[in-house]
């Protein structure tokens, strides 16, 4: 046996090298960031517009059932919006790994076969933390509030990026299923009404029935409601159950999506070798 | 290691796509050491057989051991020992040259003040010392290429994999990687590189294997092959088809087969061995003769007449008519 096998299928080494080599994944995204700072601009231009536009523009026919500031309820919407679209940001790096050979050649590699999964994410994670936290000084900017406390306040973005992590599961597996780098580009068909529908720029009360039912069950509109009940800021709670437990659904939802789509998003990633 | 003195050892590999055979019996015995060509057209199996010998396709029958591990029970093995380039350059293409490939000496294990070390080895090795902090977007295809090779090679692989390592390269890059490819036969790299072009086979294989709808079906030295095949054609067109039977005359004297005629475009062909007097003696007698030629040359036989001659039948949807290619040493 030649010492270049020696030890490395142990049990703990391959523990030591899934943690190694996943943050090794990660830093590469990581080092994107760094050296295309203008993409996160155009990440976060897109809220920051719609803030604008409908915080300013649309905002002073904007009412708030129940009673409260359009802009503050809008806040927490956004920030769940980022999330929510988030997961194109994931499904777009997939894509192109897998049609540059990049994924081929990591599966050439003898490193962890997980890694290329476990850094995607991860990297996606921390980069909604940084997305998070510019849209957030954005909104202290524009005079937006948490009333909640540190703690609360705290947990409200862990709740948003706790539905964020649910989502890099959907976009890998949507990655996985994009054939190429144009199709990726109509991601945006998908994300925008599954962001729209939703309580992030209307309470689902005040829309028709059937529309509000819908973006009542939306994952987002449950992550958003909690977060604004945590922040503070006026939530217009509906009476529908599903209002009513905004605060658990936010933690049921993703643990939903994640336990669904995990084991689909690791059957595509098998399939990679049929 | 086992005992086996083959690199890469296939037995009866087979690949099913639905109905599709993309592998059907294929068998390849590759030595230590040495640089074999898989040669054919789009669509032969070429891909499948290297990316299941990769590890990064499963194979429906068959078996197959690369470094002396097989492929299916012990693919980590394989993949510790093996370098792997696929069909389309695989490098990040934000990161740096020097980037990439410190990412990838971390995945294959190295310590950080190691991959470092090799990646900067690699770089002056490649010729890519100056471009290392460029954005690999701003790199040429052939330097692409060459990153790609040298990310293959971090480990000093005992086998290199390269799928149609120049297919879309100007002729410049496909020199660069000609040139960097001998560079890792001299360090005792065994290579097996697949190719659409027979001259490519010719300048880097010492033999090539002949695959066709998922089978072998040619196995030698690019030198038997091409005998096999006739070697190269002088090809003289007139300028009056009145003249033809005398320049058929002219040919028939040095060349190793029968010359064809075609009429119509007042063409004449034939297989030579000596190329170069052939072409002067056919060209010095039609001169003599008074005869008005408008264009007279050497051909290598492109892969159309090889597969045409192997298998009786010609490439299907083979991105072969690439004449250019085919007569850049004619
Ligand atoms: N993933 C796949 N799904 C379906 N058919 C495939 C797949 N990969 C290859 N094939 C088919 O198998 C045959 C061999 O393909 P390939 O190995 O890519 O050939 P080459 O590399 O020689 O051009 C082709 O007919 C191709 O269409
Ligand atoms: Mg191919």
């Amino acid at each position: 046996m030649s010492t270049l096998d020696q030890g490395l299928d142990a049990p703990e080494r391959r523990m030591y090298w899934a943690v190694t080599d996943g943050w090794t994944v990660a830093r590469r995204t990581l080092t994107h960031l760094v050296r295309q700072p203008a993409n996160i601009a155009w990440q976060l231009g897109f809220p920051i517009v719609s803030v604008l536009l409908f915080g300013y523009v649309f905002g002073s026919a904007m009412s708030v059932p129940g009673g409260g500031d359009y802009r503050e309820y809008l806040m927490p919407g956004m920030f769940g919006m980022t999330m929510a679209m988030g997961f194109m940001n994931t499904a777009y790096a997939v894509v192109l790994d897998t049609t540059k050979g990049v994924t081929d050649r990591f599966r050439s590699m003898p490193m962890a076969p997980s890694a290329p999964v476990t850094g995607r994410g991860l990297a996606d994670i921390v980069s909604a933390g940084l997305d998070l936290l510019v849209l957030a000084v954005t909104a202290l900017v524009i005079g937006w509030r948490s009333d909640g406390g540190f703690w609360a306040t705290l947990a409200a973005f862990a709740l948003l990026l706790w539905l964020r992590f649910a989502l890099i599961w959907i976009g890998i597996w949507i990655g996985l299923m994009t054939p190429n780098e144009e199709a990726a580009g109509n991601l945006f068909a998908v994300a925008f009404p599954f962001a729209m529908i939703s309580s992030v720029f209307v309470a689902p009360s005040q829309m028709p029935d059937w529309l509000g039912a819908i973006a009542a069950w939306n994952p987002v509109s449950s992550t958003v409601t909690a977060a604004r009940e945590l922040f503070g800021n006026p939530a217009a709670l509906g009476d529908s159950w599903i209002e009513q437990n905004a605060m658990v659904m936010a933690v049921v939802w993703p643990l939903v999506l994640t336990l669904v789509f995990v084991p689909l998003a690791v059957r595509r990633f098998q399939r990679l070798s049929r | 290691m086992s005992a086996s003195s083959h690199a890469i050892l296939a037995q009866g590999l087979q690949k099913r796509y639905g109905e599709k055979h993309a592998l059907d019996g294929f068998d390849l015995a590759v030595p230590q050491g040495t640089v074999y060509g898989l040669l054919g057209p789009n669509g032969a199996g070429k891909t499948t057989a290297v990316r299941i010998l990769a590890t990064l396709v499963r194979l429906d029958g068959g078996r197959a051991e690369v470094a002396g591990y097989d492929v299916t029970r012990d693919p980590r093995k394989v993949r510790r020992r093996i370098g792997f380039t696929g069909q389309f350059t695989a490098v990040d293409e934000i990161l740096t040259g020097r980037q990439n490939l410190r990412m990838f000496g971390r995945l294959f294990h190295l310590s950080p003040a190691r991959a470092a070390a090799r990646a900067d080895e690699l770089l002056e090795r490649f010729d890519l010392t100056e471009a290392a902090d460029k954005g690999t977007k701003e790199y040429s295809g052939g330097m692409r290429r060459r990153l790609d090779l040298a990310a293959s090679m971090i480990l000093a692989p005992s086998v290199l994999f390269l799928d149609e390592p120049t297919t879309g390269l100007d002729p410049r890059g496909r020199n660069e990687v000609w040139t960097a490819v001998r560079s890792l036969v001299a360090g005792g790299t065994t290579v097996l590189l697949t190719t659409q072009y027979l001259d490519e086979a010719d300048q880097l294989a010492e033999r090539v294997a002949v695959i066709d709808h998922g089978n072998v079906i040619a196995d030698d030295t690019p030198a038997a092959l091409k005998r096999r095949i006739g070697g190269d054609q002088l090809e003289v067109v007139l300028d009056e088809a009145v003249d033809l039977p005398v320049a058929v005359q002219a040919v028939a004297k040095v060349a190793a087969g029968e010359p064809e005629v075609d009429e119509e475009s007042r063409r004449v062909t034939a297989a030579v061995d000596q190329r170069v007097s052939a072409l002067t003696d056919v060209a010095r007698t039609l001169q003599d003769e008074g005869i008005g030629v408008e264009d007279i040359g050497l051909r290598r036989p492109t892969l159309d007449e090889v597969f045409l001659r192997l298998t009786g039948h010609r490439a299907e949807a083979s991105a072969v008519g690439d004449q250019e290619h085919t007569e850049v040493s004619a």
